[in-house]
């Protein structure tokens, strides 16, 4: 009797412990991720901000040399124009093709798509870089230098070739599962292919046509390297970019300037991150199949 | 180049809008292939013209530039000077010289151990053991911790890189004041650990919305039968809730090898110094096309890089089938 009371006690303990142990742990867990996300929010409130995390001598000063900068604001403007062109670009492109794709049966569909898929996760970055800094470069020689190095039309075309197999992908999902007979009926009516994509299919799918703008703007909002080597002028960089110029090009770097710019270059990414999670829970659904 | 490909478009859609009035005739006996078949009448000539925008910019903006690398490799294009008006064809010694290039050595090398421990190990393993630790806790303290997850994923590269270096700066670093370290310089001292750390910070994410959606579709009654049976967490991990998830798993550190491999935001950081000691893959390219202007070079290395993720792409595939198989 008292033995098995005592390996009762002992095993509440134990598992008391193992409770506390890993609160501990995740709290912990916690900590490393919150770390150096709290300089972001110090620093730029801060009158003197250095790099530590300090509560800061509150002070709303810092904003105002963001207006002194002369390429603060415009590298937000193209960030913004950037995004939003290669949107449309991909938007409109994954449309059409995911519409097509999922109502008229090709040979090979999906393997091509699954070799799209594939061929834009491996060719990125470090893969890309050669090839496409060579292909502007000879397109603005030879086509045209206004979709050569320094064009930011160019930029957009790159990002969205680079995210359109992803989005079509993901659109595809959400046409397959509109009812044709909406469309049948239209057809019925003499509604052109274009005009029921427009008017029927594209409310129907609305969140889908959402989830991938967002997607994109996210993308491009952060990109780095695609604009790092396709734009040489200052005045078309994005915010991305000249976060770096304003790091490196003068021996000390301006802390209060780089703390208020990076939190402003964050808040739009974290408005559309809250609206997301908001309006559909930030998870994976059924979507990733194994 | 887009004018070309406006022209194609336009044709095509001349041809579609001839072959739409067929279309509308031809769908007559209805609805005799099936549901796949073309109940819209869209016509495969139009369903092309849909198709062509996106594959034009597929085409040329990642199918071409993939190509491209192989011809950019067999020559010594250079970004400037006399070989980049005229370069010429120099065969495999683009690819020659690479492997007999000691940095390249070390760049692959600096990049499976980036690889290996930041994804393939970190991210996999942190992503896993929250998803798994926090699918029973309700509450502040799921949401907390997937949010602090969460940011860290979704701010921009170039921010998240000048956090970390606040973080660890030498002087007024939160790392040196909480580690009682200081004057510490992380990325000088240990450039590949920091970047490694660094790295699990940034992505662990994925791994844990991925796992954590895996985790939802395991049985709940398999896991009350083996709480029952007296199984420990460790078996239960194994023998139940392993099998389930095995292709998320693969599916998983696929995408974040590929990912962290290609990521470019390692330069942000350290920029592959000091010296070469964390000049990994990306960063190596980078120094020797856009830096020192050695394009057809780098474009060998190009090449095998691609070369290696489409190998990797595929042993993973072949695993995933090999499972789906047996």
């Amino acid at each position: 009797m008292t033995v098995s009371d005592d390996d009762d006690a002992r095993r509440a303990a134990w598992r008391m412990a193992a409770r506390i142990g890993f609160y501990a742990l995740t709290c912990l867990i916690a900590v490393f991720f919150a770390l150096p996300l709290l300089w972001l929010v110090t620093a730029p409130f801060d009158a003197s901000p250095t790099y530590a995390v300090d509560v800061p001598d509150p002070t709303l000063q810092n904003f105002a040399e963001i207006n002194a900068n002369p390429y603060a604001w415009g590298s937000m403007l193209n960030s913004i124009l950037l995004s939003l062109g290669t949107a449309l670009f991909v938007v409109v492109g994954a449309a059409l093709a995911a519409y097509a794709l999922s109502r008229v049966r090709m040979p090979g569909r999906d393997a091509l798509l699954y070799v799209l898929l594939l061929l834009s996760s491996v060719v990125t970055g470090t893969a890309a870089m050669v090839p496409l800094f060579l292909l502007v470069s000879e397109i603005g020689d030879t086509v045209h230098p206004a979709l050569g190095i320094d064009s930011s039309f160019a930029v957009m075309l790159v990002m969205a070739g680079g995210l359109l197999p992803a989005g079509i992908f993901m659109l595809k999902d959400f046409v397959d599962t509109v009812p044709r007979s909406y469309e049948e009926s239209a057809r019925v009516f003499g509604a052109s292919p274009l005009r029921i994509l427009k008017d029927i299919v594209a409310p129907l799918i609305a969140p889908g046509l959402a989830t991938i703008a967002v997607w994109t703007v996210v993308n491009v909002w952060g990109n780095f390297l695609v604009p790092f080597i396709l734009l040489r002028d200052p005045e078309k960089q994005p915010a991305a970019v000249l976060m770096r110029t304003l790091y490196t090009e003068s021996g000390q770097p301006n802390l209060a300037l780089l703390s208020t710019f990076s939190l402003l270059y964050s808040l739009p990414v974290i408005a559309m991150y809250l609206y997301v999670s908001r309006k559909y829970g930030f998870r994976f659904h059924g979507g990733i199949k194994s | 180049m887009t004018s070309s490909g406006n022209d194609d478009s336009a044709a095509a859609d001349s041809r579609a809008a001839a072959t739409s009035h067929h279309g509308v005739v031809a769908v007559d006996p209805p609805l005799r292939g099936g549901p796949a078949s073309d109940v819209v009448g869209l016509g495969r000539a139009r369903a092309f013209a849909f198709v062509a925008p996106a594959m034009l910019l597929i085409g040329v903006f990642l199918l071409f530039p993939a190509l491209w690398t192989l011809y950019i490799g067999a020559t010594d294009y250079e970004r400037t000077g006399p070989k980049h008006v005229s370069p010429s064809f120099v065969g495999i010694d683009n690819y020659t010289d690479v492997l007999a290039d000691p940095s390249f050595y070390n760049s692959l090398w600096l990049s499976l151990l980036f690889v290996g421990c930041s994804a393939v190990i970190g991210q996999n393993g942190l992503g896993f053991a929250l998803a798994w630790s926090l699918r029973n806790v309700a509450g502040w303290l799921r949401r907390t911790v997937e949010t602090l997850v969460l940011f860290a994923w979704i701010l921009p590269g170039s921010v998240v890189a000048f956090l970390w270096i606040a973080m660890l700066d030498r002087d007024g670093g939160t790392a040196n004041t909480l580690l009682d370290t200081p004057g510490l310089a992380w990325f000088v001292d240990y450039p590949m650990a920091s970047l490694i750390i660094f790295n699990i910070w940034r992505g662990t994410a994925f791994s844990l919305m991925l796992y954590g959606a895996a985790l939802s579709s395991v049985p709940p009654s398999q896991l009350e039968t083996a709480r029952l049976a007296g199984a420990s967490n460790l078996q239960t991990l194994r023998d139940v809730v392993f099998p389930h998830i095995r292709g998320h798993a693969l599916t998983n550190t696929l995408l974040i090898t590929l990912w962290t491999f290609n990521d470019f935001t390692p330069f942000l950081l350290t920029a592959g110094g000091p010296g070469d000691d964390s000049e990994i893959v990306s960063v190596y390219v980078y120094n020797t096309a856009i830096r020192d202007g050695r394009l057809g070079y780098s474009g060998a290395i190009s090449l095998l890089i691609l070369v290696a993720n489409v190998v990797l792409a595929l042993f993973y595939l072949r695993m995933l089938r090999k499972r789906s198989v047996s």
